[in-house]
C-alpha cells in the first residue's frame, strides 16, 4: 500500500550547523547556538517575527544545566512571545513536530534547531540515565557497551565482521574530508577496543555543536529557496524497551517508518543515516534495503560528527542541502534515539524536477 | 578574552520509584533467590518480566519461575569497568536467556578466563549478591557454568507471592560535570571578585542585561559590550520569606527582593537586610553589603536616599 501523501507540501528551505568541537568552554549553549539561527534566518531573509512556529530539541543532562532550553530561547529573540515548543529528543523529532504544525495550516514557516554540549560531562554515562530505571539503569551499562552487544550479535549472525566495521568507519571519515564542520575527518586509526568488539574507531566522536533548519509550506517555500527539499513523507517508530526482547540485528521500527514515509516506492540516490556506531550502519542498510547505488552518508555521518541532540536533525539538513545544491533528487534521512537504534525516524526528501 | 571559568558540578539524586505488581514480584523474587518471568498473550516467557505485553500491550500478570542458569545470546568485553557497573574488574556485558525464558536479561558476566573464554551460546548461571534488597543488583553477576539445566536447586514453581513484598526501589544516580558558564557569565563572575557588577548591552535595543547571558532575549542577538552597573539600586518588588530553608543560616522572616541596579535594564534578586522586614517597600533605594571572602553581595541594605519614583522603575517590575 503506498504511503499517503502529506496534506500540504512542506520543504526544508535552509540548513546550518556549527563546527562540531570536542570542547567549547568559552561558549554558553545560547552563545554556541545563536550563529546557526542567524545563518538560517539570513539565508531566507526571514526575521524571528516572520516565523510561524519554533521547535527545539535538547537535553539538560548533557551539560548538567537545568532549563538550558529556555536559556537557548534567548538566542531566538522570543519577545513578543512566539509560538514555541521543545522536545527532550534529537532536533529531528522537533522537526517532526514542526512538520505536523505546518500540516495543520496554523503556520507556514517553522524554525527548528537542536543543540548539545557533551563536553562538560561524560556522555557515555549520561546516556545510561535514559534506560529502563528498574532493571537496566542500576547496572550503568554505558552507550558503547550496549552498541558493542549489538555489534557482537551482528557478527554472530554473519552480517558483518570487524574488518567490515573498520571499513564503514574509514569510508565515513574519508567522506567527511569535504565537510568542514565535521570533527573526525580523513584517516582515523581503528584504535584499540573500547568495548570489544567495538574499537575506538567504531565509535562516534564526542562533541559540542548545534544545527538549525527552516521549514516552509507550499509557495512560501518556493519564495524562500531556489530548490526546496520537499518532505514527501516522514514517520517515526519505536521498539520494545527491553533490549532482550528485541532482535538487535534488525530494525523493524526503521523499516516501518521508511514504509510509512514512502521510502520504498522509488529508489533514493542519497541516504543520510544516523548510525553513531559502525555496526548500526549495517543494521540500517539492511532495514532500508540500500544497495551500492545509493550514496550513504556523503557528509561523513555520525561517525564524523555526533553532537547529541543535533546529529539526527543534521542528517535531514545534509540531505536537504544536497537537494538544494542539485547533487540529489531524492534522498532519505534517518535519525535515531535511545540504545541500539531504539527509536527511528525516516524522512524522504525530493527536489522539483529540473 | 578574559579567563573562562570552570568548576566541578555533581548532580546527584536518589530516585525513589514505586513498582508495579510484576516488577514487585520479580525484584522480591531476586531477594529470595528466585527468578520469575511473565507469560505473554502468545505464551512466551519474558525475563525480565514487564507489566504490559510488548506486542499487544495487554496487562501481564501470569508469573512463572525460570532457572537461574541460562545461555549467552550476545556479549561485549568491558576491559575498563566504570563507576556503578556490577564488577570492578574486567568483565563481559551479556544478554542471557535463562532456561525457561524466551527473552534475554542484561547483566555482567565474571569471566576470569578473559574475552577468549566468552562466546555466544556459552552456559552461565546467576551469582547471587551476599546482601539482597529486592533490586536487579541482587544478581551480583553471572558466572560460567558447566553443569546441567539447573545444578543449583530444583525449581519450586513459584507463583510470585512472597511475604513482605518489595514495593519500591531507591536508585541513586550521580553524574559528574566540569561546568563552564561561557564567556558572558564568566565576565560577570570575574567582576564580582572585584566587587563590581557588570552587565552586557544589547547592540540593537541598547538594554543592559544583568547578569548577562550572552544574548538579548528580545532581539536574539549577541551582547558583548560590558557595562558596569550599580552599586546602588532600587527595590522593584519583594516578598517576605517565612519558611526557613534547609542549610540556610538566616532567621525568618526576611525579605527577598528584585533590585534594579542603577544603569541596568533587568532586575536581579537578593536579600534585603538592615531594615525591619515590614518596612521594606517598592522604590526603596539599596546598596550591596559584602562580607569578607564573599563572592557576591551577602545582602542589600537601605542607602538612606529618598525612595525612587515609580515611573523610574515601572518598566523593570
Amino acid at each position: 500500500m503506498p504511503a499517503p501523501r502529506p496534506l500540504r507540501d512542506i520543504a526544508v528551505v535552509a540548513f546550518a550547523q556549527t563546527d562540531h568541537l570536542r570542547t567549547t568552554d568559552e561558549l554558553s549553549e545560547v552563545e554556541m547556538l545563536m550563529p546557526v539561527l542567524h545563518q538560517v534566518l539570513a539565508s531566507t531573509g526571514l526575521k524571528t517575527s516572520d516565523i510561524g512556529f519554533t521547535c527545539s530539541g535538547s537535553t539538560d543532562y548533557l551539560a548538567g544545566r537545568a532549563f538550558s532550553f529556555t536559556m537557548a530561547l534567548d538566542g531566538v529573540g522570543a519577545w513578543p512571545p512566539i509560538s514555541e515548543s521543545h522536545v527532550e529528543m534529537d532536533g529531528a523529532w522537533a522537526l517532526y513536530e514542526a512538520w505536523t504544525k505546518l500540516l495543520t495550516g496554523e503556520a507556514d514557516t517553522a524554525l527548528v534547531y537542536g543543540f548539545g554540549k557533551s563536553s562538560p560531562g561524560s556522555v557515555r554515562d549520561v546516556l545510561t540515565r535514559q534506560l529502563d530505571p528498574y532493571y537496566v539503569a542500576p547496572l550503568w551499562p554505558d552507550s558503547i557497551a550496549l552498541a558493542a552487544l549489538q555489534a557482537q550479535a551482528l557478527i554472530d549472525a554473519g552480517d558483518t565482521d570487524e574488518p567490515a566495521l573498520t571499513a564503514v568507519a574509514a569510508r565515513s571519515r574519508a567522506s567527511a574530508a569535504d565537510n568542514s564542520h565535521a570533527q573526525l575527518r580523513g584517516s582515523v586509526p581503528r584504535g584499540d577496543y573500547a568495548v570489544r568488539p567495538l574499537r575506538t574507531g567504531d565509535c562516534p566522536p564526542i562533541g559540542d555543536g548545534a544545527a538549525a533548519v527552516i521549514l516552509a509550506a507550499g509557495e512560501r517555500a518556493r519564495e524562500l529557496c531556489e530548490r526546496p527539499a520537499w518532505i514527501r513523507g516522514i514517520d517515526h517508530r519505536i521498539e520494545a524497551h527491553g533490549l532482550g526482547v528485541r532482535d538487535l540485528t534488525d530494525s523493524p521500527s526503521t523499516r516501518l517508518a521508511a514504509e510509512r514515509a514512502g521510502a520504498f516506492e522509488r529508489p533514493v540516490d542519497t541516504a543520510e543515516l544516523h548510525a553513531p556506531f559502525t555496526a548500526q550502519e549495517v543494521v540500517l542498510r539492511k532495514a532500508l534495503r540500500l544497495d551500492e547505488s545509493v550514496d550513504v552518508n556523503p557528509s561523513g555521518g555520525a561517525l564524523a560528527a555526533n553532537t547529541v541532540m543535533a546529529a539526527g536533525l543534521i542528517r535531514i539538513g545534509e540531505a536537504a542541502a544536497r537537494i538544494q545544491r542539485g547533487d540529489s533528487n531524492r534522498a532519505l534521512a534517518h535519525a535515531t534515539s535511545g540504545p541500539c537504534l531504539q527509536q527511528n525516524l525516516v524522512a524522504v526528501l525530493e527536489g522539483d524536477p529540473r | 578574552m578574559p579567563e573562562v571559568l570552570k568548576a566541578p558540578l555533581v548532580v546527584e539524586f536518589p530516585f525513589t520509584r514505586s513498582l508495579g505488581p510484576v516488577q514487585s514480584a520479580f525484584l522480591t523474587g531476586l531477594r529470595e533467590r528466585v527468578v520469575l518471568g511473565v507469560k505473554t498473550v502468545d505464551g512466551r516467557i519474558l525475563v525480565p518480566p514487564v507489566e504490559y505485553d510488548p506486542v499487544t500491550s495487554d496487562d501481564l500478570r501470569d508469573l512463572v519461575e525460570v532457572s537461574p542458569t541460562g545461555t549467552v545470546t550476545t556479549w561485549a568485553w568491558n576491559h575498563e569497568p566504570r563507576r556503578g557497573q556490577p564488577l570492578d574488574t574486567p568483565f563481559a556485558w551479556v544478554l542471557v536467556k535463562l532456561d525457561g525464558a524466551d527473552t534475554a536479561l542484561l547483566h555482567a558476566l565474571d569471566a576470569p578466563g578473559g574475552p577468549e573464554s566468552v562466546h555466544t551460546g556459552m552456559r552461565v548461571r546467576v551469582r547471587w549478591a551476599e546482601e539482597r534488597s529486592g533490586a536487579i543488583t541482587d544478581i551480583a553477576c553471572f558466572e560460567p557454568y558447566e553443569g546441567g539445566k539447573d545444578g543449583t536447586r530444583e525449581l519450586t514453581g513459584h507463583d510470585g507471592q512472597f511475604a513482605d513484598m518489595v514495593t519500591g526501589i531507591v536508585a541513586p544516580a550521580r553524574l559528574d560535570y566540569v561546568y563552564s558558564p561561557g564567556r558572558a557569565q564568566s565576565g560577570y563572575i570575574n567582576a564580582l571578585v572585584e566587587r563590581r557588577t557588570v552587565g552586557e548591552r544589547c547592540p540593537s535595543c541598547r538594554k543592559v542585561y544583568v547578569p548577562p547571558r550572552g544574548a538579548c532575549p528580545t532581539c536574539g542577538v549577541a551582547t558583548s559590550e560590558q557595562v558596569e552597573v550599580g552599586p546602588r539600586g532600587t527595590v522593584t518588588t519583594y516578598c517576605i520569606v517565612n519558611i526557613k530553608a534547609k542549610n540556610l543560616d538566616i532567621e525568618v522572616p526576611y525579605v527577598y527582593g528584585h533590585i534594579a541596579l542603577d544603569g541596568a535594564d533587568l532586575a536581579l534578586h537578593g536579600r534585603i537586610g538592615g531594615i525591619p522586614y515590614d518596612q521594606v517597600r517598592m522604590g526603596l533605594r539599596v546598596e550591596p553589603v559584602w562580607t569578607d571572602g564573599g563572592r557576591y553581595p551577602d545582602h542589600y541594605r537601605p542607602t538612606g536616599e529618598p525612595d525612587a519614583d515609580y515611573d523610574t522603575y515601572k518598566e523593570l517590575v
